[in-house]
């Protein structure tokens, strides 16, 4: 009877170290160290998840967003990567060619409504989804606007190439302003090519050519590209915008009323209503080709080194859900992944202050480059934009940056396969 | 005449110090400017960004920057990894350069120019050639701890330690000065049968106190610096050093004032180590020529 008894303890003991260990541990790493609100949301989205389920527990790192793309490839070099990541939408095909990450089996039919700039698709798969998007507007007045005797332009009749120099020529011209436009040029990076890429393919040019992503020839230097180069430093040289600002400016100058018109992105439109009551986001011109503005911000994707790839992916179809994508946009103040997301959202639900830039997102929307060589060919795109904006040749310069492009891709097999 | 040269010589004086008074304040200027800031709150800030109220504490002055600072980050833990990684490095790599000087410069062994050659060769080499092979030598070293045997040095402090004790600049200080040092006081220690160990511990180093200082402030000054190889290899933030933290601040709406906060804090430890050391590396620039 001692010796059942003690059988019985023993098997029970084994029993639960079995059940115990049947939770996998996922480990994840997020950009959104120094944000207590992200990080908040992101550890709550954690805390249900581990308590839906017994088969995972997933155990977060967050790393401050100027470091993370650096810890990941130095991960990823010292065989060190977790199972789920963040990436930026833009770096997607880069990390998903040099085997950072593997694809997302996620049922799509929960991704149906998703904003478009949302889904980091490469070579006809699914990497990675975002819970939210960005979006760029052009933030002025309605009292400018009848100041300046302007039309209101509108999704569906945006301002033209033609209108919006008027509307530079008008408010440099009524002297109230140090410049007509605000471009944000305090910022570096990769302000500039989701910023200033979408006026490119707006004037019929970009980066590369997408269609083979073997060249920028022609699509970086051809007819349109150089268009683009004239009127982008034509607005430094005509006294419409300024090719070096000041941090201070970027960031108060058009609630201190120094520009007529800012171009600046959603998580800066609060700040902009609480300094105007007449606060407007415009949509982007139309400079020949379509009213154009960047799309992608950071995405959930499954490492490709992952021993649990449908842990994570559990996990990542567990943050869909519209509650968490409500939490981030009501948090950090970007767009709701989809429409019934956005309905819980004040600021982006119909009629809401914000509710504009979840059209501007949806009609104007404009994924950058989709291939590995974008991360090479931003920095290339900020230099020659930079350039041109201090006066250099825009027909040697844009030549040189497709140069440049051309190298990298040459010296990378094309960013074929590996 | 007399008269004359009295004139010239006050003239020379208030020249002189006007001129060193204009240095000092550009110097200040900017540690001024960052701790005034960080009293100020961000929209305040930027407005006096321009004007001399940005070295003034006008205005709506708190210390509210630094209840925030302390809130979005463990600027403690990261003062702490800081110090202590910069402190066990510093220590160990004035112990180890002065010896492998010593050796250099007193002792005569077959191979020893060439060895230092190839060590002084070193200070031309960037750290960011050999951050990777570097990366992938750290990951895979192993390591006996309480645990057993586990292979792998990322996220811990040794990975931060272990790489930086030994440097050809550290070494190079050491054995420049070491020539320096009168050759008959260790011939003589050597005539009374004194080892080598001994004439490094009771006689070499006591003299050294300005190279010591010297090299203790430039190795401080790298270590706490350090950004890179931390966001490498520091995948854990109990680990991250303070570099890596002050990333913690830079958002998409950049609390200014909280930047400040937190630069003035970390400032301290540099500021009070090189200010505690400060008569010994004047006295080590003065005598060799070496510039921080």
């Amino acid at each position: 009877m001692k010796h059942l008894k003690w059988s019985v303890a023993a098997v029970a003991l084994i029993g639960w170290g079995t059940l115990a260990s049947a939770t996998e541990t996922l480990t994840m790493w997020y950009h959104g160290a120094g944000n207590e609100v992200e990080s908040k949301i992101i550890n709550q989205i954690i805390t249900d998840f581990n308590a839906s389920q017994a088969d995972y527990a997933v155990e977060l790192q967050s790393f401050p967003q100027a470091a993370y793309n650096d810890s990941v490839t130095a991960g990823a070099l010292a065989g060190n990567l977790p199972d789920i990541l963040d990436v930026d939408g833009p770096n997607m095909p880069n990390w998903a060619w040099a085997g950072y990450m593997q694809p997302l089996t996620i049922d799509e039919s929960k991704i149906a409504t998703f904003l478009p700039g949302t889904k980091g698709m490469y070579n006809g798969k699914l990497y990675s989804i975002g819970l939210w998007d960005a979006a760029i507007s052009l933030v002025t007045r309605k009292s400018t606007l009848e100041a300046l005797s302007l039309r209101t332009p509108t999704l569906e009749q945006p301002w033209t190439a033609e209108e919006f120099e008027a509307a530079l020529k008008a408010a440099k011209d009524s002297g109230k302003y140090k410049y007509a436009l605000d471009l944000g040029m305090a910022w570096k990076g990769e302000w500039y090519p989701y910023a200033f890429s979408p006026f490119l393919q707006s004037f019929g040019g970009d980066i590369v050519d997408r269609t083979t992503y073997a060249s920028a020839e022609g699509a970086l230097n051809g007819d349109a590209a150089q268009a683009w180069g004239k009127w982008w430093q034509h607005l430094f040289t005509d006294g419409y915008a300024q090719a070096d600002q000041d941090g201070a400016d970027r960031d108060n100058g058009f609630g201190a009323g120094e520009y007529a018109f800012s171009w600046n992105g959603n998580w800066a439109a609060l700040g902009a209503l609480k300094a105007f009551d007449d606060t407007l986001f415009l949509p982007a011109p139309d400079f020949g080709k379509g009213p154009k503005i960047g799309a992608a911000s950071w995405q959930f994707g499954v490492s490709a080194k992952s021993a649990h790839p449908e842990g994570a992916a559990k996990f990542i179809e567990f943050a869909l859900q519209d509650k968490y994508l409500a939490d981030f946009s009501n948090g950090i103040g970007l767009i709701p992944a989809t429409p019934s997301a956005a309905a819980l959202v004040d600021n982006y639900k119909e009629g809401g202050p914000l509710a504009v830039f979840f059209g501007l997102s949806n009609a104007q929307g404009t994924l950058r480059p989709v291939t590995p060589g974008y991360v090479v060919q931003a920095k290339v795109f900020e230099k020659a934009a930079n350039d041109i904006a201090h006066g250099a040749n825009v027909a040697a310069t844009l030549d040189a940056a497709v140069d440049e492009i051309d190298a990298d891709i040459t010296k990378n097999n094309g960013y074929a396969a590996q | 005449m007399a008269q004359i040269s009295q004139d010239n010589r006050g003239l020379r004086l208030v020249v002189r110090y006007t001129v060193l008074c204009l240095i000092a304040a550009i110097f200040s200027f900017p540690l001024i400017f960052m701790i005034i800031s960080s009293l100020k709150p961000s929209s305040q800030l930027l407005a006096d960004a321009h004007s001399f109220r940005a070295l003034l504490p006008v205005g709506d002055i708190s210390l509210q920057n630094y209840f925030d600072a302390f809130k979005r980050a463990p600027v403690a833990l990261f003062v702490f990894n800081s110090v202590l990684v910069t402190g066990v490095t510093v220590i160990a790599s004035l112990a180890l350069c002065s010896a492998a000087a010593f050796a250099f410069t007193f002792v005569h062994w077959k191979g020893r120019d060439l060895a230092l050659t190839v060590i002084l060769a070193t200070l031309i080499v960037p750290f960011e050639t050999i951050a990777i092979p570097l990366l992938l030598e750290s990951s895979k070293l192993p390591w006996i701890g309480a645990g057993g045997i586990t292979w792998g040095w990322l996220n811990s402090y040794r990975v931060q330690i272990v790489p930086f004790i030994a440097d050809g600049l550290t070494i190079y200080l050491f054995v420049q000065y070491f020539k320096d040092l009168p050759a008959e006081l260790i011939e003589a220690a050597r005539v009374e049968g004194a080892s080598w160990f001994a004439i490094y511990r009771r006689i070499v180093m006591p003299l050294s106190g300005p190279v010591l200082a010297t090299a203790a402030i430039l190795k401080f000054l790298a270590m706490y610096n350090q950004y890179l190889w931390p966001i490498m290899v520091t995948q854990e933030e109990q680990y991250r050093p303070v570099m890596v933290g002050l990333q913690y601040f830079f958002q998409l709406n950049r609390a200014w004032g909280e930047i400040m906060a937190y630069l003035s804090l970390i400032t301290v430890p540099v500021l009070a180590f090189y200010l505690y050391l400060q008569k010994a590396f004047i006295a080590s620039i003065a005598s060799t020529g070496v510039k921080g």
